[in-house]
Order: C-alpha cells, then sequence, then structure tokens
C-alpha cells in the first residue's frame, strides 16, 4: 500500500491537472465561438461565389475552350493530398481522424498505381504523416504564428497550388480538412479542388437567369477560378479552425471529468489508508497497555 | 419601377453592407458602369477601385481590389478579394495593396503579366482617386 506522503502529492498532482484542462476548455470556448463567428461571416461569399461560378462553369464545361483549372491536365496519375490539421495536439482524435482518412486515401492511390504527393497544412499532420511517407512530401505551410485564419493565407496556399499545377507538378489536388458539425462532431472531409468541382446551383437559382459578361465568359472564369480555389481552401481552413476548437473543447471537458474522478478515487484510498494508519497505532497502543 | 434595388457587398471574412440602394457605380475591368434598378442581369470582374452606393439613407463609398459583380433586375453583389469603407482606407492601408500586388507580379507567368501590371496601375488610380499617392514599387 502506497504510504500517506505519496498519495497525498499524486492528489494534488491531479487537482493541479484538473486546473490547467478545466483552463484550456475555456479557452477553447471561447476560441470556438470567435471561431464559429468568423465562419458564419465567410459563408455568405463562399455560397455566392460557388454559385456563380457553378453557374459559369455548367455554362463552359465540357468544351476544348474551359481553363486548364477546370478542366483538368487530361491525366490523372499524379495527385496531391493537402492535408489540414491543426498546429497544436491535445485536441481529441482531431488530427488523427484527418490524417487517418488522407493516408487511407494515399493507399487506395498507391494500390492503383498512382504517385502521391503530400503537402500539409499545420504541423500536427506533418508529424504524423512523414514517417511514412516522408519522401513524398512536397511542402509545408506552417499557420503557427497566425492567430486567426484569415484570406491571406488562404490565397498563399491557392497561388502556390496554382503554381504546382501550372508547372505540372500533379493532376489532381484534393483537400482533407474536418467539417465542424458541432462541438462533439467533426467529419473528417475529402474535397477536391483542382481540377475546380463547385456544387451544382440549386435547381431555378441562377440558372434561369441568363447574364451578360463583361469582358467575356471565358474571361471572367479565367480570372475567377484561382480566387475560386482561394475561397475552397479558406472554408476548409475556416471550418477546420472551429472544429480543431470544438474537439479541444470536448476533449478538454472529458479529461476535467476524467480528473474529478480520479481525485475522488485517491480521496477515499487516501482516507482509508489514514484510517488504517490510526487504527494500527490504536492496537500497537492497547496491546503494549494490556503487556504492561 | 422600382427606385431601390438590393445591394450586397461581401468580403471572404466579412458582409460588409447589406442594404436597399438607388444606383451602385462599379469599377468593372472594361470600365466603370453604374447599376440601377432593373439593370439587364451581368456578371462583371472588378479592376480595383472604388464601389460608389447611392442609397436614400445616404451614399457609401467602398475602396476593393477586385473580385467580381453579379448585377439582377432586383439586387447587386459584390464579392469583393479585399473590400474596406473608404474613410478606412489609409495610407498604410494602401501600401498593403501595392505590396501585394507587387509579391503578385513576383510570381506572375508570362501570361498574366499584363494584367498585374494592370492590377498596380489600377492601383494608384484609385490612390489618387482618394487623396493618397503610392510610392513607386
Amino acid at each position: 500500500m502506497p504510504n500517506l506522503k505519496d498519495l497525498k502529492n499524486r492528489i494534488e498532482s491531479v487537482k493541479n491537472t484538473r486546473k490547467i484542462t478545466k483552463a484550456m476548455q475555456m479557452v477553447a470556448a471561447a476560441k470556438l465561438r470567435r471561431a464559429q463567428e468568423a465562419a458564419e461571416a465567410g459563408r455568405p461569399y463562399a455560397e455566392r461565389f460557388n454559385a456563380v461560378l457553378g453557374g459559369l462553369a455548367a455554362a463552359s464545361g465540357g468544351g476544348d475552350s474551359a481553363p486548364k483549372l477546370l478542366a483538368g491536365s487530361g491525366a490523372d496519375q499524379v495527385h496531391l493530398l493537402v492535408v489540414m490539421t491543426a498546429e497544436r495536439g491535445l485536441c481529441g482524435g482531431f488530427n488523427s481522424s484527418i490524417v487517418k482518412m488522407a493516408r487511407a486515401k494515399a493507399e487506395q492511390l498507391l494500390a492503383n498505381g498512382k504517385t502521391v504527393k503530400i503537402l500539409t497544412v499545420g504541423k500536427k499532420g506533418r508529424e504524423q504523416l512523414k514517417r511514412e511517407y516522408g519522401d513524398q512530401m512536397v511542402a509545408h505551410v506552417d499557420l503557427s504564428g497566425v492567430r486567426n485564419v484569415g484570406y491571406d493565407n488562404a490565397q498563399s496556399i491557392a497561388i502556390d497550388l496554382i503554381h504546382r499545377f501550372n508547372e505540372g507538378e500533379f493532376d489532381v489536388a484534393t483537400i482533407f480538412y474536418n467539417t465542424f458539425e458541432s462541438v462533439i462532431t467533426q467529419v473528417p472531409t475529402a474535397k477536391q479542388v483542382i481540377p475546380a468541382s463547385f456544387d451544382a446551383p440549386e435547381e431555378g437559382a441562377s440558372a434561369s437567369t441568363i447574364y451578360d459578361y463583361e469582358p467575356s465568359e471565358e474571361g471572367i472564369l479565367e480570372t475567377l477560378l484561382p480566387s475560386g480555389v482561394a475561397t475552397q481552401i479558406f472554408s476548409a481552413l475556416l471550418e477546420n479552425a472551429a472544429s480543431e476548437q470544438g474537439a479541444r473543447m470536448a476533449a478538454m471537458d472529458n479529461a476535467t471529468r476524467n480528473a474529478g474522478d480520479m481525485i475522488e478515487k485517491l480521496t477515499i484510498q487516501y482516507n482509508r489508508s489514514r484510517q488504517a494508519v490510526i487504527t494500527n497505532e490504536l492496537i500497537e497502543i492497547i496491546s503494549g497497555a494490556e503487556a504492561l | 419601377m422600382a427606385d431601390t434595388m438590393q445591394f450586397d457587398l461581401v468580403s471572404p471574412e466579412r458582409r460588409l453592407a447589406s442594404l436597399q440602394a438607388t444606383a451602385i457605380q462599379l469599377p468593372g475591368v472594361d470600365g466603370d458602369m453604374t447599376a440601377m434598378p432593373n439593370h439587364a442581369p451581368t456578371i462583371t470582374t472588378l479592376r480595383p477601385g472604388i464601389v460608389r452606393v447611392e442609397a436614400p439613407e445616404g451614399n457609401a463609398e467602398y475602396a476593393v481590389t477586385g473580385g467580381f459583380a453579379e448585377i439582377t433586375a432586383t439586387g447587386t453583389s459584390v464579392l469583393a478579394e479585399r473590400a474596406l469603407p473608404v474613410a478606412e482606407v489609409t495610407q498604410e492601408v494602401l501600401d498593403s495593396f501595392v505590396s501585394d500586388a507587387a509579391a503578385a507580379s513576383q510570381n506572375a507567368t508570362a501570361a498574366n503579366l499584363d494584367e498585374l501590371a494592370k492590377r498596380t496601375v489600377d492601383i494608384a488610380a484609385m490612390a489618387s482617386d482618394l487623396g493618397l499617392s503610392v510610392k513607386p514599387a
């Protein structure tokens, strides 16, 4: 049986851990609210953008004149997986679930004889994938200095991707991120960004209107596609940020509760041991007195 | 005839304006245009410049750095890459526009070099409209 002093130390230590996890949970809750607001604020733009681009793409889709970014490079050999994770851990299965999904996709592609390249956004994903796919990693985007992800971050990733695409480094790019559903559910999502794919516009929404285009339909499509890629990456980053905080909040809530349970158990054990020591001492005194 | 139309100005990060307007002057790539209610449906890309909104409650001006506008008979939505009220455009902000444009020119390809050069010129034009000046890069 551990002695009383050890138990007491142990209880103190778990109490401190509980304080830390409790604080982290509260910080995550505050950040989550902000991240959710940001995600909501970004939604109208992304929706409109997708609707307009979707309409445009549908109109010119399949034609020979369609830009490369939309039509693809004509091949399906080299796949670039853009794995977006958090910069920090302690957020439950958040990072692992994205990595797991990306890994499954990579395995599947490799089994089909495709070439896989990996670009990571966020430190945690890189750490997890480095060992297995170290040779296939082409780049890493570090967002650790970024407090709140902005459109600039998304844009620079998009510019980099498009640049690589134009250089012929890959044929298909897919982004992996977590979609924020609620604090307890984040859904790992894979989305193909190059060649660009857009959700079909809603029936009868903009499809029925015939627009005039300035300068020209192709011209607009050409200028807007890169922004379209950036917009998709931006919404993924926002979703990811909200999911990360949600996951961290849930994980820390669990940790706090576990620490509480542990303190309870240890306290009971401590009290029992103390009682045992007292009883022991009493017995010793009594038997000592009797012996006299 | 309807006197006003819905005007929305959104950037990726937030919605800047959503109001009823009587006329909106847009810096289209092919030249400025003014959208009024019952305008023919049009989609146009924008160059860096100033969006002027005339509304019953008062006029407003926003600086945008590009993006596009979707005009229909009943409304106009401007989706700008970066947008902010003119009053908030300071020399510092302008400098960041310029440096962004310069950064974009860095990894320009032959195909879009003209476009990017034009962008820089457009920003300079916008600056002089606002009474600010652009330092040569």
